[in-house]
């Protein structure tokens, strides 16, 4: 039986070759997405924003009453209502963000969600609350100091362990590689005005872990190829470390993406968002450990030399490793 | 590297198939099939957004227990000042600021204050702890602050009883296993799977239920009522809105009146005209206190109050002198019923406030079991397909040892009791991608040995030996992603860095010696001269 090749054997693409344009080009991209989070901001969904969020069906229409039930909510003087198909066209999702004169009373957004549920069961006789999200304006100010912390946390604890492991040029690389990938997604929901919620924190975190997985292994086949070939040009070496892991990096980036792309369109509409954005990470991820993680290293003056006290710590570790199993 | 001896051959077997074999009971309940009963029965419990159910958030305002707090001390330091002997006079007693301040008449007087007061200042217990600062201030002003120690312990105080009576109150609802647990200093986490209307447990858990009967003022002009204002000793109190005058309001006399808080039972039932009411029956003193209330008023208007708003005010007809009485208030039977269950289960000794709430209909979450499963069952096949077109053997390798990952996933959240979220079956999904990286990393290396011109068995040596490097590396880094995720996250996001945490380790597991195991197994036998790989 002859075995499918993604990638053919012995490729030889000089990626690296277009690596000053490439990385003009991700800064711009990374300031764009920081510009565009700070003026057009991030569509905070009830998690972040406070207020509620209904999911309905309209068991006896084929259709829900979406333009009127905007002016019946917009009417309770909470301001205007985010109504959106939730999966079948008889099935909605009413997002209302707390309003400002709700800040610093606890019961204000529990006080909304019954209002509006209420108002809604007396005019539709058919209709079927799925869901509802209450969040107050205290929790959700937690959720978003928590979600900070937890990224900052996460970024900042890979890149010491990446230093730990490999040499602190490698952790300042993948440090920044990961902060290529966060503001990125960052920019595209702030560019799209996606809702952002509590799932697209795990999002991203999940996205920091693949990218990094990826990052990984180019860097570990870095340091290998470092010692082996000590005469070869810091640019042509890093070259063949990516086209030796092309093979390796388009067949896991293609799994998870054969795994995630069911999901996305036949999954629950819940996970929507999640799954987008992760799969939306995977090709960033990808293009970072190749084009932002790995010049960076040129630029940090990483050569075989520097390597030479290095390279007998990671022998000894993986003569320990040997000698284990 | 491939030298497998036997006992360790027995050993990754067994961890595999027992972790494996904990999913089986699982598997049973999400597919609806009926496990039998002799069994061990570890299962993996699903969050509420999949099977339906109410998370509430309350939340209790600290502030108001030190108001409370500073209230009844007035009443103590006012008390102990007067029943001193000789008599303590004072004057210009005020009580803002969370604190309470009085001027001494006499300033020979301030020893016998200071010794009359000081009682009141140490904590309840032996700890020896001080609730209660005394100062004094050019000469004669005492100032009485509360110590942070004194409020914090009655704030733990008063959230724990909170948390028995929000147990009580939903025990009396009859709904089945709810999860009730203190959060941080001042809040409770209701949990409740499967209900239906989670509207009426939200009344119930945000009525404090302080029940009172004051008596009406009625020299108090409507008028000046109207305004708020309220003669000496009286206070203005709302009508509740469900009352039969909605919107006025009444002056009651401040003191002299006794607190619903001593009673024994409260039941709904109905009164001569047929109408719902809560019938409530007071302990022997309470019934004591209520009798000579109303003994000593009779023909004249009391007030029941609750929670601060009148339910109604009836006359005294005749003194009650049984210790049961009727409240009577514009009820339907179901806000009786309620409030008959507020009153067993005890006041609320601060107001709870619902912060957050959660709520998934039982369809919604069956939707999305059933929506999740499939997309899994896709993805997984998908993947199957590609690791089994792309490498042959080794892929079919790879795929035993991905559907033993999932079986180990569920098998190990079934034991340590974890909640399945909705975002946990995004983490599955996650999970069924990324595990078979290990085995690319693998698969591809041994292929670049062999290109290299490597021997068989020495290609698949190093091919396992240097993607390991890279392997931990990768799953030790994601794993604190992970982490990270499961302390700063809420709710069912935890759910999905559970999942993920969990397949870590058993990706590890299953895609590297498990697979080791069978490659070696199978070259000893075939003893191939070339890989197909």
């Amino acid at each position: 039986m002859r075995l499918l090749k993604l990638v053919p054997e012995n490729t030889n693409i000089h990626f690296l070759k277009w690596r000053v344009p490439f990385y003009i080009i991700s800064v711009l991209l990374i300031a764009a997405s920081w510009a565009l989070v700070l003026t057009k901001g991030l569509n905070y969904g009830v998690d972040f924003a406070g207020g509620q969020e209904i999911r309905a069906t309209f068991t006896q229409s084929k259709d829900a009453p979406i333009a009127e039930l905007r002016d019946q909510i917009g009417t309770l003087g909470y301001g205007d209502p985010v109504i959106q198909r939730f999966g079948a066209p008889n099935e909605i999702s009413i997002r209302v963000a707390l309003p400002e004169s709700a800040e610093g009373k606890p019961g204000a957004a529990e006080a909304m969600s019954q209002k509006i549920v209420s108002t809604m069961q007396k005019n539709y006789a058919d209709l079927r609350v799925d869901g509802v999200d209450t969040v107050s304006g205290k929790v959700s100010g937690e959720f978003r100091i928590n979600a900070i912390y937890a990224l900052v946390a996460a970024m900042l604890a890979i890149a010491l362990y990446i230093w730990i492991r490999f040499e602190w040029q490698f952790g300042v690389g993948a440090l920044f590689a990961l902060f290529h990938d966060v503001s990125l997604t960052l920019g595209m929901f702030a560019l799209f005005q996606l809702e952002f919620s509590l799932q697209i924190i795990a999002a991203i975190l999940a996205i920091i872990g693949y990218s990094l997985n990826d990052t990984i292994v180019v860097y570990d086949r870095i340091r290998e190829n470092l010692k082996k070939y000590r005469k070869m040009p810091i640019v042509e070496m890093l070259d063949l470390s990516v086209n030796e892991t092309l093979a390796r990096t388009v067949m896991t980036s293609l799994t998870l993406l054969v795994a995630l792309i069911p999901l996305l369109f036949f999954g629950p509409e819940s996970l929507f968002g999640l799954t987008a954005a992760i799969t939306l990470g995977i090709f960033v991820g990808t293009y970072s450990s190749v084009y932002m993680a790995a010049p960076i290293l040129i630029w940090l003056g990483v050569s075989s030399n520097s390597f030479v006290p290095v390279e007998s710590k990671v022998d000894k570790q993986e003569k320990a490793a040997r000698g284990e199993s | 590297m491939l030298d497998f001896p036997r006992w360790k051959k027995i050993w990754l077997w067994m961890v595999a198939l027992v972790i494996a074999a904990a999913a089986i009971p699982s598997l049973f309940s999400i597919t609806g099939e009926p496990w039998p009963d002799f069994l061990p029965d570890p299962e993996v419990n699903l969050g509420l957004d999949l099977a339906g159910g109410s998370h509430i958030l309350l939340e209790a305002n600290p502030d108001q227990v030190e108001r409370q707090r500073l209230e009844s001390m007035e009443e103590a330091v006012r008390g102990a000042l007067g029943n001193a002997e000789p008599r303590i006079r004072y004057g210009d007693f005020s009580s803002a600021n969370g604190r309470l301040s009085f001027l001494l008449e006499d300033a020979g007087q301030v020893d016998a204050a200071r010794e009359a007061i000081q009682p009141l200042t140490s904590g309840a217990g032996l700890t020896g702890q001080r609730d209660w600062n005394i100062r004094v201030v050019d000469g004669t002003r005492f100032v009485i602050t509360q110590t942070r120690a004194g409020l914090d312990q009655a704030v733990t105080q008063a959230m724990d009883s909170a948390t028995e009576v929000v147990r009580k109150r939903i025990d009396a609802l009859g709904t089945r296993e709810p999860t009730i647990i203190r959060q941080g200093d001042n809040r409770i986490v209701v949990q409740v799977p499967g209900l239906q209307n989670p509207q009426a447990l939200k009344d119930l858990l945000g009525q404090t239920a302080n029940l009172e009967f004051k008596l009406v003022d009625t020299t108090a002009l409507p008028s000046d009522i109207e305004q708020g204002i309220a003669p000496p000793g009286s206070e203005i109190v709302p009508y509740a809105a469900s009352s039969n005058t909605p919107g006025t309001s009444i002056a009651v006399k401040r003191l002299g009146g006794i607190r619903g808080d001593s009673l024994t039972n409260a039941q709904q039932t109905f009164d001569r005209q047929n109408r719902p009411v809560v019938s409530i029956t007071f302990d022997q003193q309470g019934g004591q206190k209520f009798a000579r209330l109303t003994s000593e008023n009779v023909d004249k208007p009391f007030a029941i109050i609750l929670d601060g708003e009148v339910l109604s005010a009836p006359n005294i007809n005749e003194p009650i002198l049984g210790g049961s009485a009727q409240i009577s208030g514009n009820f339907s039977v179901e806000s009786a019923n309620q409030l008959a269950i507020a009153l067993r289960s005890g006041a609320l000794p601060v107001d709870l406030t619902v912060v957050e709430e959660r709520t998934v209909g039982p369809d919604l979450g069956a939707d999305s079991i059933r929506k999740g499963l499939i997309a899994m069952g896709i993805g997984s096949f998908l993947v199957i397909a590609l690791m089994i077109a792309h490498y042959g053997r080794f892929g079919i390798y790879a795929t035993c040892a991905l559907v033993i990952n999932v079986l180990m996933i569920l098998g190990i959240m079934a034991v340590l009791g974890t909640t399945l979220t909705l975002p946990g079956i995004a983490g599955f999904v996650l999970t069924i991608g990324a595990a078979v990286d290990a085995n690319v990393l693998i698969n591809e290396r041994i292929r670049e040995e062999r290109k290299r011109g490597r021997r068989v068995f020495t290609a698949v040596e190093n091919g396992y030996r240097e993607a390991s490097r890279a392997i931990y590396d990768a799953n030790i880094t994601n794993f604190i992603a992970g982490v990270l995720l499961f302390l700063f996250g809420s709710g069912p996001v935890r759910g999905f860095a559970v999942v993920l945490v969990i397949g870590l380790f058993t990706s590890v597991f299953t895609a590297v010696p498990l697979t080791r195991m069978w490659v070696a197994g199978w070259l000893r036998k075939a003893r191939p001269n070339d890989l197909n790989i």
